[in-house]
């Protein structure tokens, strides 16, 4: 049995439909997952215990069970109860996104903590309020530093975005197991899939490190 | 302006001010000495409410900073402050640093704003600096800045919190020449400074503290040549 290109030929619509689905997966969840986590992440920097407290155990929650725990609650459990019936591409979109909230939720307020405490004082000291310091001088300066880490969050979103394929969300990983379950071929299906996931995280990688470039040298 | 009845400040069990007593009348210029950790820069910062006090009245201008009715924001922004370790904004150029707050807290026009931080830029000797990021600039420079951004308020008292005491030695005489230039035009001030210089030739009155009280005030000639407590004596003997 040698390599048979031929199916991965006669699979290639549908590997390109599931890349965009998978795209589509991870740009959801990093946008969702990026306001979700901002809220998140200025909810545990509350200073009221108990109103933080809900935060904490949130991002708790999310960073200490595994994502494949957290799609099949999610699928099986949390969709059905809102909507009757389960959708495997809604499913994983909640929890990729909830998932990535708990990591950026953390990254945000390391962020904000490594400004020091001066940059808050001296505009608290200018008569800004809070909010005003939050928004024209934490914020800007906490997102300059954000900017590493939640690139590599965004990469890890998009290779965890192939655990959807198991609760049927068509995207790489789903139409790679079809083409494995229809010809009980190996190589050719997982090797495709590994080559697109490592043309994606490629590009992103090369676009985070330009926005960085870019934003160094302003 | 300010008066200041039986403060007291604690962090936990630490008594850091025990019981100041203190009154600053307009355009007086108020010189604070102290061995580290007297709570020099603690007094400061309760001034400026960015510390909860936790006994005693703070009165600003009659206003009892204490008081939950009055407006923390509006009352501080009535004080400048000048730290140490200048705190300027690294994301926002020179002009951007100084048009902030005016621009946020008092709503004046870009332009007036402006106008109004080219005119105290001058005034600090760093108009050509306006677009220049603050990391570019050298220590003394970035201080006259973080003058000229806390007078862009309009502030009725400043605040100055050992402002040379970061700076190398040959810069510190422009920022101390600045803050002179400040008191010759009746700016009310309260100075903690190690400048013995400065103290004697601009403050009105100089205060000495230790251990959480003020143990000694007098003016500058006074107290330096005539100091009556063995702890004032103690002090001066090691700093001048
Ligand atoms: N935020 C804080 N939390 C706990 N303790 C503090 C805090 N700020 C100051 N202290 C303590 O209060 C005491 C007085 O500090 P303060 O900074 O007012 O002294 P200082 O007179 O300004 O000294 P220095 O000349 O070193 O600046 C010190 O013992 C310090 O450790
Ligand atoms: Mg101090």
């Amino acid at each position: 049995m040698g390599f048979n290109f031929n199916i991965i030929v006669e699979y290639a619509p549908f590997l390109l439909k599931g890349t965009l689905v998978t795209i589509g997966l991870s740009l959801s969840g990093i946008l969702i997952g990026t306001l979700l986590g901002l809220a998140i992440g200025l909810g545990k920097m509350v200073k009221n215990k108990w109103l933080a407290s809900p935060f904490h155990l949130y991002v708790t929650f999310f960073r200490g069970t595994p994502l494949f725990v957290q799609i099949l609650l999610i699928h099986f459990g949390v969709v059905p109860l809102f909507n009757g019936e389960t959708n495997g591409f809604a499913a994983a979109i909640i929890a990729l996104s909830l998932n990535a909230a708990a990591y950026i939720a953390e990254i945000f307020r390391a962020g904000i903590q490594s400004l020091e405490n001066g940059q808050m004082e001296a505009a608290r000291s200018l008569g800004m309020s809070n909010a005003q310091a939050m928004r024209h001088v934490i914020l800007p300066q906490a997102f300059t530093r954000m900017i590493p880490p939640l690139g590599n969050e965004f990469i890890v979103l998009l290779k965890e975005s192939s655990l959807a394929s198991i609760v049927t969300a068509p995207e790489i990983m789903y139409w790679a197991r079809a083409m494995n379950g229809q010809y009980y071929k190996v190589w050719e299906p997982y090797l495709s899939a590994a080559l697109i996931y490592l043309l994606l995280t490629m590009s992103l990688s090369y676009l985070l490190t330009r926005l960085e470039r870019r934003l160094e040298t302003a | 302006m300010i008066k200041i009845q039986g403060l007291k400040k604690s962090f936990g069990a630490n008594e850091v001010l025990k019981d100041i007593n203190l009154e600053i009348k307009p355009q007086e210029v108020v010189v604070v000495i102290g061995p580290s950790g007297s709570g020099k820069s603690t007094l400061l910062r309760c001034i400026n409410l960015l510390e909860t006090i936790c006994g005693g009245h703070v009165y600003i201008e009659g206003k009892d900073i204490t008081d939950k009715k009055n407006d923390i924001n509006k009352m501080r922004a009535e004080v400048g402050m000048v730290f140490q370790q200048f705190n300027l904004f690294p994301h926002k150029t020179v002009i951007e640093n100084i048009m902030m707050a005016p621009r946020k807290v008092r709503k004046v026009s870009e332009k007036a704003a402006r106008e109004k931080g080219m005119y105290l830029l001058g005034k600090v000797g760093l108009q050509e600096k306006a677009d220049a990021y603050p990391n570019s600039l050298s220590g003394g420079q970035k201080q006259r800045v973080a003058i000229a951004r806390a007078l862009a308020m309009e502030p009725k008292i400043m605040l100055f919190d050992e402002p040379t005491s970061a700076l190398d030695p040959e810069v510190v005489g422009e920022v101390l020449e600045v803050m002179k230039q400040l008191a010759l035009e009746g700016m009310t001030m309260v100075v903690v400074t190690h400048e013995m210089g400065f103290a004697r030739e601009v403050g009105d009155r100089v205060i000495f503290m230790d251990g959480g009280y003020i143990v000694e005030e007098n003016a500058p000639i006074e107290l330096f040549s005539n100091p009556r407590q063995d702890r004032t004596q103690a002090f001066l003997s090691k700093v001048l």
